[in-house]
């Protein structure tokens, strides 16, 4: 592995979970075509979905997974106190993800409903950076392994890493696809971060926001189209709260 | 330019043909609005009949068959000490049926920057070259304006135009590649009765506008109306979504960018479909945005598009279709833009 000569240094990694469905992780080991060069660039420390290996000199924390319970945060200073870098991979580390879903509920209720007599200790649902400082953000519900490839290249050569400032509808209407507001469902495309390629409207579904806001989204006037379209503020908020990574869009409307 | 006269069925013979020996698009429905209306994309065709040529106009305009939204210039291949640059912009042969008026024009408006202008792509070019176009007219949406842009008529940048009459279409052969595909089937000289006929065809075209934009005093107006407060009112609204531009036939600014493979041995440029609606167009290195705000990136589109700079100095490059406005989730089109501006100017009197 040779870079125009140059052996670059690889990069020592390790893969951490916290609460979340695991899918970042796996995500990483996708996208087999190219996984053999991936990993040639990587010395993976540890990383339980592919590796058996467990140490502890790793230089770059791939977080992905949210906090929600005590010894949770435990874990995550300890891998602070380790690593040089620490990213937050996916949209649970970045905003709370799907997790979030919880604080809208009554912690007891929730335990209750979800475990019955087993009483389990749990919190509020926080994004890694309410816990430890966070260096790089890479969000996405499951990240774009192309992404992840691009930011692991970037660092291998010293480049500087870049995210698309620009809302989703820039890819989706590259893609030439049908605006799923015409077929009159909501997409919260126009105020997102682009990145993903549009994949939600391009299977035909609205996007429900996991990449975070788009630079200088305009929730304003995001707002008025989703009234002219005929969709109601409690509407959307159903969409914005999946995810919980528009913060903008919901904070405004108080 | 050489004029014939085609029956339907005759002409439905003449595109099977085309079908049989080349890679051929034409518009067909891809989805069906809330409304109910159909919705029309330029697709692959297999035969004549999977086309509706009877649409209205494309979704998206026809500029990705010629600048593809994502496109690789060129790709590199490392050795240790070493590299090699690979560059292709080879194109088969390929027909386009139905195209509007209005999209050959825009494709004139292209021409003038990609082939004319003082940096030709070879992309561009060989795309341009390997494609067949055969145009044909409609009647107008409501909110078509291409008259008020003066680009109904089609002069050139195309290789057959279809005249409906009916029965039969009125051809207007523009290349030699037309005319001697031509000889294949039967086509006769038009008649009295034809020429006529083409003419009432023309005429209820015309007719059939339902929407003007009064650009007699663009572009000075918008010289006069640099700093206007209109700006800000529809500067507002936008979300710099970039969808006036995706689907505008165009809009042509682009982003490249180099990136490394996974493998490190080799890398690839690419070029994309980028606009001046869009947040980061006008970043530079080091941060500096030189439009930062919503309200000076829609100006500058409208001050492209009504305006001109560059290889267009001084000549609007819209076209009318209205797709930009159709498009815009906010509601910015064109006609209001433009009358707001008219209006505010003949308040002030
Ligand atoms: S479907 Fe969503 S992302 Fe695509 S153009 Fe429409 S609003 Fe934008
Ligand atoms: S379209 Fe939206 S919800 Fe879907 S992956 Fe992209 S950012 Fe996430
Ligand atoms: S004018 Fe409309 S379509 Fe264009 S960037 Fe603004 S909101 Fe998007
Ligand atoms: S209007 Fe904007 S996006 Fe369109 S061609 Fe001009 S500068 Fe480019
Ligand atoms: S600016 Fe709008 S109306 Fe003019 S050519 Fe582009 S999409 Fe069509």
């Amino acid at each position: 592995m040779k870079y125009l000569g140059i052996d670059p240094q690889k990069i020592k990694i390790g893969v951490f979970n916290f609460t979340c469905c695991e899918g970042c992780a796996l995500a990483l080991a996708n996208k087999e075509e190219t996984l053999v060069d991936f990993l040639d660039l990587l010395d993976v420390v540890t990383f339980r979905e592919i590796s058996s290996d467990r140490g502890e000199d790793y230089d770059i924390a791939l977080v992905e997974g949210s906090i929600s319970r005590d010894d949770e945060i435990e874990r995550i200073k300890k891998i602070r106190a380790q690593a040089k870098v620490l990213v937050a991979l996916g949209t649970c580390a970045c905003y709370g993800g799907v997790n979030n879903l919880k604080n809208q509920f009554k912690i007891e209720e929730v335990v209750e409903i979800a475990y019955g007599k087993d009483k389990v200790e749990t919190s509020k649902v926080r994004p890694l950076s309410d816990v430890v400082k966070v260096d790089l953000e890479i969000p996405g519900c499951p990240v774009s392994k192309a992404e992840v490839e691009k930011i692991v290249v970037d660092i291998v050569n010293q480049s500087e890493i870049n995210f698309p400032e620009y809302p989703v509808c820039v890819e989706c209407r590259r893609n030439m696809n049908t605006c799923v507001f015409d077929l009159g469902m909501i997409c919260l495309g126009p105020i997102t971060q682009a990145g993903c390629d549009a994949v939600c409207p391009n299977g035909g579904v609205g996007c429900l926001g996991c990449r975070g806001p788009a630079e200088d989204a305009n929730y304003e006037s995001f707002r008025e189209i989703l009234e002219e379209n005929g969709f109601t503020m409690q509407e959307a908020l159903e969409r914005i709260n999946f995810y919980n990574a528009l913060p903008g869009m919901v904070i405004d409307e108080s | 330019m050489i004029y014939k006269v085609i029956t339907k069925k005759e002409f439905k013979k003449f595109v099977n043909g085309l079908i049989n020996s080349n890679e051929t698009f034409g518009p067909r429905q891809v989805n069906t609005a809330k409304d109910g209306k159909p919705i029309y994309q330029f697709k692959e065709v297999h035969s004549f009949d999977e086309m509706e040529l009877d649409y209205t106009l494309s979704y998206s305009s026809l500029k990705n068959f010629f600048l593809p939204f994502r496109e690789v210039l060129s790709r590199y291949n490392f050795t240790d000490d070493n590299w090699e640059q690979e560059i292709e912009y080879r194109v088969n042969p390929r027909v386009i049926v139905g195209v509007r008026a209005c999209d050959i024009n825009a494709l004139c408006k292209l021409d003038d920057i990609f082939v004319n202008g003082s940096f030709p792509s070879p992309y561009y070019i060989a795309r341009r070259n390997n494609t067949f176009l055969i145009g044909m007219d409609h009647l107008p949406m409501d909110d078509c304006f291409c008259m008020s842009m003066g680009e109904l008529v089609v002069r050139q940048g195309f290789n057959l135009f279809c005249t409906d009459l009916g029965d039969r279409y009125y051809l207007s052969i523009n290349s030699s590649k037309a005319f001697n595909f031509l000889r294949n089937v039967k086509t006769t000289d038009p008649t009295d009765k034809d020429d006529r006929q083409w003419l009432e065809r023309r005429n209820l075209i015309k007719r059939s506008f339902n929407t003007t934009v009064d650009t007699s005093s663009l572009p000075n107006l918008l010289d006069i109306e640099f700093d206007s407060p209109i700006w800000e009112k529809w500067g507002d609204k936008c979300l710099n979504c970039g969808t006036c531009a995706m689907v505008c036939p165009t809009c042509y600014c682009y982003g490249i960018e180099e990136s490394i493979d996974v493998s490190l041995k080799s890398s690839r440029r690419e070029r994309f479909q980028h606009s001046c609606t869009v947040v980061d167009f006008a970043e530079v290195a080091g941060g500096h945005n030189f439009r930062p705000s919503k309200e000076a990136r829609l100006k500058y589109r409208y001050y492209h598009h009504y305006h001109g700079f560059a290889e267009n100095a001084d000549e609007q490059i819209c076209v009318g279709c209205n797709r930009c406005g159709r498009n815009c989730l906010a509601g910015i089109n064109p006609k209001d833009v433009i009358d707001d501006l008219l209006m505010e100017k003949t308040d002030e009197v």
